[in-house]
Formats: C-alpha cells, sequence, structure tokens
C-alpha cells in the first residue's frame, strides 16, 4: 500500500509540478440510522471522487450546498475518514497514520479557513490568545517565538499596526478584519496546504475582492496549494487555476478555470454559468433557461447520471442506467457525461 | 418621473436609533421616488442603513427608535400621517409588504405553510379561512410551489421553496409594493436566479412594483429599473439601471462597480480602501470623502443633491 502512495506521489506529474496530495475514489457515507438503532440506509455524501493537487496549485470546487463539498473539505483536513478510497499526503496515506501522525498532519500540514468568520472565532479570547493557540498545540514552547510568529502572522495579512489588535476581542473587528484573523491563524504554523470553505461568502462585495487578493498574495509568497471551496463562479477565475464541479456527491467536469468558464461541457455547469449573474440592465428583460427541479437527495440519488432527471439533453436508455465515466473532450478537460463520449 | 404614475414618493425621511453612544443615524434624509410597476434597487454596503430604510418605510420600529420623520406617500396620500392602527390595517401588509432578511428562517416552524401563507388574508382582506386557503394556493402557483405543499411544514421544503413560501405570504393580499430585504443572500446559485425568475414574472404578470434591498450588484441587476445607492444613511445616487451600469456618477458608485468579480473579461476586480463611518461618529462634510479617490478641498462640506438628465448624485464633483 505504501510503495503504491509513495510512487505516486513521486512518479505522477502532470507537466512539470508535483503531485501534493492525491484522492483516489474516495467515498464517504454517513450511516442513518432509524430511532438510534437499526440500518435505514446511507448518505453518500462524496460518492468516488479523484483528483490531485499539486505543488503550488489552487482548486476551486464549485457546487450548491448539499452537493457534499463540506464532506469532501472535511474529509481532506482529516476530521472524517473516507469510507472507501484513499488520501495520500506527500506519500503518506492517511488512513493509515496513528494518532502522532494525524496530530502532525492537522498543525503542520493543513490550515482551514473557516466560512463564517464570526463564528470561528472564540469570543471570550482576545486575537494574540486565538492566534497562540494553534502554536501551543502545534508544540511551540518558546513565548518569545509565539509571540514573534504572532506578529509575523498578522503582518502578513495587514492587520496593523500589530499592538492595536493584539488586545482585541472578535466583536470588536470588522468582518474583513475577523477573516484576516481566521486566515492569520491558518497560516501561522505555516502550513502547506489550505482549505478554504467560503472564505469570502460572509463579507460585502467591497471587502470580498481584498480578502481574496490577499489569499492570492499569501499562496504565491508561500508556494501553498489552497482548494477553494465556493457556490459562486465570478469569483473562481481570479484565484484559481483549476475548477472542480460537484453535484450530488459525485465531480462532474475538471478542467482549467477558462476551459470551465469559456467552454463548458457538462449541462450542471452550464446551468451553474447561466445562473450566475453579471451587472447588466439587460439582465432585467430576460428570463433564465435553467434546470427543472432541485438537487436530488444524497440517500436514495437517482441510477446512472444523478442529474439526467434534471437534464434537457439526458439520452434516453443509457443517462438514467448507466452512470458516466469521466470523459476528455479536450486536453485537460475531464467531464462525465454520456454526451462526450 | 412622471407625478401620475408615481406610486411611492419618500422624501427626507430620517429614522435614528437611540444608543448609550448617541444616536445612531441609520436614515438620514432619504429621498427617492417609484414608479408603478417598477423595481427600484437600493444598494449599498452592511451597516450603511438600507434594512432600516425598510423599516421606516413599512414603520416596523424596533423600541430603541429616535427620531422618525419625513413623508412617505403613497399614491399621493401621506402615510406618515396615519395612526398606527389604520397604518397597520390597511398599509401594512395590505398595501406594502416585505420578504424580510432571511425569510426562508422567518417562517413558523410549528404552523403548516399554507396556514402562514393564508393569515395576512385573512386578517388584511377579511376572508373567511376556506377563501384565505385557497388564495394561498393560488400564490403557490404563481411563486411555483406545487399546491400539495400547502400542508407542509417549512422544515419539509428546501431552502428555495421556503423562499417562495415567504414571497407567496408577501403577495397574498395583491399588494401594491413589496420590499425585499436581500431575498436571495443565502441561496444557491441556481436557486436564487429561479427565485429572481419568479420575481420578473410576477412584475410583469401583476404589475407588482419592488423594492430590492441588497449588496449584491450582480444578482440585482435582474430586476432593477432604477437603482438607488446607498452609503452612511444617505442615498448618494439615484439613477435608471441602464445608464447606472454602464456608467455610475458617483465615485462610491464606481468604486462598488468596479468590485464586482465577473465570470468573462480579464478586468481585475478593485476593493475599495478604509471601511464605511460609524454612523455615530458621522464625519463633517461628505461622507465617502475619506476613501475617495477623488477627493478635493469642497468635501468637507456637505455635498449638494444634483439633478442632471433624470439621474440624482449627491457629490460636489458635478456641482
Amino acid at each position: 500500500m505504501m510503495s503504491v502512495s509513495q510512487a505516486k506521489d513521486v512518479e505522477i506529474k502532470e507537466g512539470s509540478r508535483k503531485v501534493l496530495l492525491s484522492i483516489d475514489d474516495m467515498h464517504v457515507w454517513f450511516e442513518l440510522r432509524r430511532f438510534g438503532f437499526g440500518h435505514a440506509g446511507y448518505v453518500k455524501a462524496v460518492d468516488g471522487v479523484t483528483f490531485d493537487v499539486h505543488y503550488k496549485e489552487t482548486i476551486a470546487v464549485v457546487g450548491e450546498s448539499g452537493c457534499g463539498k463540506s464532506s469532501l473539505m472535511k474529509t481532506i483536513l482529516g476530521l472524517y475518514k473516507p469510507t472507501k478510497g484513499t488520501i495520500v499526503f506527500e506519500g503518506k496515506n492517511l488512513s493509515e497514520l496513528d494518532e502522532k501522525g494525524m496530530h502532525w498532519y492537522h498543525s503542520h500540514v493543513v490550515g482551514y479557513i473557516q466560512q463564517d468568520p464570526y463564528g470561528a472565532l472564540p469570543p471570550f479570547m482576545n486575537i494574540q490568545r486565538i492566534l497562540e493557540e494553534p502554536l501551543i498545540v502545534g508544540g511551540i514552547k518558546d513565548k518569545e517565538e509565539r509571540i514573534q510568529r504572532i506578529h509575523k502572522a498578522m503582518d502578513e495579512v495587514k492587520l496593523t499596526p500589530v499592538s492595536d489588535f493584539l488586545q482585541k476581542y472578535p466583536h470588536m473587528l470588522s468582518g474583513g478584519q475577523q477573516q484576516r484573523v481566521v486566515i492569520a491563524r491558518a497560516m501561522i504554523m505555516e502550513p502547506r496546504f489550505l482549505v478554504a470553505d467560503e472564505p469570502v461568502s460572509m463579507l460585502d462585495a467591497s471587502v470580498r475582492v481584498e480578502i481574496l487578493k490577499l489569499l492570492r498574495g499569501l499562496q504565491e509568497t508561500h508556494n501553498l496549494s489552497v482548494i477553494y471551496i465556493t457556490h459562486d463562479l465570478s469569483t473562481v477565475s481570479y484565484f484559481s487555476e483549476r475548477i472542480f464541479v460537484m453535484y450530488a456527491g459525485n465531480l462532474v467536469e475538471k478542467a482549467s478555470v477558462r476551459q470551465v468558464i469559456d467552454t463548458p461541457l457538462h449541462p450542471y455547469t452550464v446551468a451553474l454559468l447561466t445562473g450566475t449573474s453579471e451587472p447588466d440592465a439587460k439582465n432585467a428583460e430576460t428570463f433564465k433557461e435553467l434546470p427543472p427541479g432541485e438537487p436530488p437527495s444524497l440517500v436514495t440519488p437517482p441510477p446512472g447520471c444523478r442529474f439526467h432527471p434534471r437534464c434537457a439533453k439526458a439520452i434516453k436508455g443509457l443517462c438514467e442506467v448507466k452512470s458516466p465515466p469521466d470523459f476528455e473532450p479536450e486536453p485537460g478537460h475531464l467531464v462525465a457525461c454520456w454526451l462526450y463520449q | 418621473m412622471n407625478q401620475t404614475n408615481t406610486l411611492l414618493r419618500i422624501e427626507k425621511l430620517v429614522l435614528y436609533f437611540n444608543t448609550l453612544q448617541g444616536p445612531v443615524q441609520a436614515v438620514d434624509e432619504v429621498d427617492f421616488a417609484l414608479g408603478t410597476n417598477r423595481a427600484v434597487v437600493i444598494l449599498g454596503e452592511s451597516g450603511c442603513g438600507k434594512s432600516s430604510l425598510a423599516k421606516a418605510i413599512l414603520r416596523l420600529l424596533p423600541r430603541n427608535a429616535g427620531t422618525y420623520s419625513g413623508h412617505i406617500y403613497l399614491k399621493g396620500n401621506d402615510i406618515m400621517a396615519l395612526e398606527d392602527e389604520e397604518f397597520r390595517l390597511n398599509i401594512r401588509w395590505a398595501s406594502i409588504s416585505m420578504v424580510p432578511q432571511a425569510a426562508m428562517n422567518a417562517l413558523n416552524p410549528v404552523m403548516r405553510v399554507g396556514d402562514q401563507v393564508a393569515e395576512p388574508a385573512i386578517v388584511h382582506l377579511g376572508v373567511d379561512k376556506v377563501a384565505a386557503l385557497s388564495l394561498a394556493k393560488k400564490m403557490f402557483q404563481h411563486v411555483g410551489v406545487p399546491e400539495d405543499f400547502i400542508s407542509r411544514y417549512p422544515f419539509e421544503l428546501s431552502g428555495g421553496m421556503r423562499q417562495r413560501v415567504a414571497i407567496a405570504m408577501a403577495l397574498v393580499t395583491s399588494p401594491d409594493l413589496i420590499i425585499l430585504d436581500e431575498p436571495t443572500s443565502a441561496l444557491d446559485v441556481l436557486t436564487q436566479a429561479n427565485i429572481f425568475n419568479v420575481l420578473k414574472r410576477l412584475k410583469k404578470e401583476l404589475g407588482i412594483s419592488f423594492i430590492l434591498i441588497t449588496h449584491d450588484i450582480a444578482t440585482s441587476s435582474e430586476l432593477a429599473d432604477d437603482v438607488a445607492v446607498m452609503y452612511a444613511g444617505q442615498i448618494v445616487e439615484v439613477c435608471d439601471a441602464r445608464r447606472f451600469f454602464e456608467e455610475p456618477l458617483h465615485p462610491y458608485s464606481k468604486k462598488l462597480l468596479a468590485s464586482v468579480p465577473r465570470l468573462h473579461g480579464d478586468k481585475q476586480p478593485e476593493f475599495i480602501t478604509g471601511r464605511p463611518p460609524s454612523l455615530i461618529n458621522l464625519p463633517k462634510g461628505c461622507r465617502f470623502a475619506d476613501r475617495c479617490p477623488a477627493r478635493f478641498e469642497k468635501c468637507v462640506e456637505d455635498p449638494p443633491v444634483v439633478e442632471t438628465d433624470d439621474r440624482r448624485v449627491k457629490c460636489w464633483l458635478y456641482s
């Protein structure tokens, strides 16, 4: 097992870039119980997801709520164990790490940026205490060094002058500043990659861009990989290199940002792009063509392609029977749809 | 705007809240007008007073409301002059209704959604329960909720469906005007687009007017006929949507539009440096001056409202 994973890490290269994190046929299922006992099926939150994250790469996972993107993220963070499949970080299979290994993974490998900054910051701790916590947990015993690193992290997220903020509590900061604290906390142990769960969806439009630019800058200076989870396609193009579109537990389209935005292939991606507005007064004059219905239940997803009940282009006798594998109609553009076989 | 077609005209509307630190000037001398069967978008960042403006129009005042003055003319009648009870019976929900912020969580969890939609009809139209329920069914059709959902509870509905129910609730008394406070901010892209399709259809088929309060410039263009930009309690620009999205006048509007990330094109979005002033300690002169790239000496004085070409802008640059 280990040797296979290691081989994967070193050998598999796309372009000239090495693979940092490799996810292979990952399933995350949650068991449903009736009245606390008795099996009542599974919530198939993530159902067979395969992808690689390269060094210094930003990947956006785009999907609607309930499509499984949070479960995917939490499994990558090591908070859930995959039901099936593997997550391999630099040759180390996460499921095989012991407690000490997981501790190392949590405190030195991943950084997590939460969606709601106010909810993510303990209201009874001041900023210094909030930022010191991961350092203490991460095993930095020297108080001087901790303070030094706090100053450095706050400088980097432009919470300056630092001394003005150290003794403040989260409620004294604006939304944008709170999100900066969350980012500083994620960065303070100098992780290898960041998982950002809708980092700007709770912020005002004018602050959003500022935070995204800050993240982009941090990614470049620290050579980080970032997994950016969002439902908003319009912010993706400024921040990511590749987009994965997720629908009902599956990744239905994987391609570069330009490919997805300029030539979307999967009917669901097309619908998402149609649904995303750009400021234009002409929008008010027309109705949008949108797929009917709502995403399926993850307990009993439809057979075959999960999008087929809502898809106008569904092929009778195929789409509702067999679930589509990934096709590659153009180089680097993977799409799980029978239209492109 | 043509006087005869004006549905709602607001003049010098003021709403302050009393706090220990002093009055919060949430709505400060707001003027705008809205025509019949039109939609105006109130755009602004959080904390600029846009939700307070909605509350001021509907007289839904919290206990700490202080100064509350000005005129609101609905079809020519000043509804600010009405007694509270009369306002409650004949204006709120009967003529002007509202879809509150996070409306999908505003539904009563222990009441069937059909009953919740029927309730305003019983109170304001004076119809019996059977008639009100059949009216509710009709509203469900308008907003695209299956009729048999009428006996369901809110938890049995998805977020998008609950939002539609909230719109049905605002619609059931056939008001002239519906105020939408961030109607889609918590919803997914496709659900959001669907809700805007519903709103567009309601506007076209039923001739309803809308005030849409939002910070989301991109989606606001889905419904807007007119745009009013609000900053620190004041309206700084009013303009028709076409010209606004092409070329806004006020420096704040320009910055706001430039901050929108776009799907197509290479233009990088910009952000606005600094943050809006506190509504308790407002700066003298132009309230945007601190963050404004076009600031000059005059900006220390309160800018006049300049009216040109059927658009209004509160800025020294245009006087």
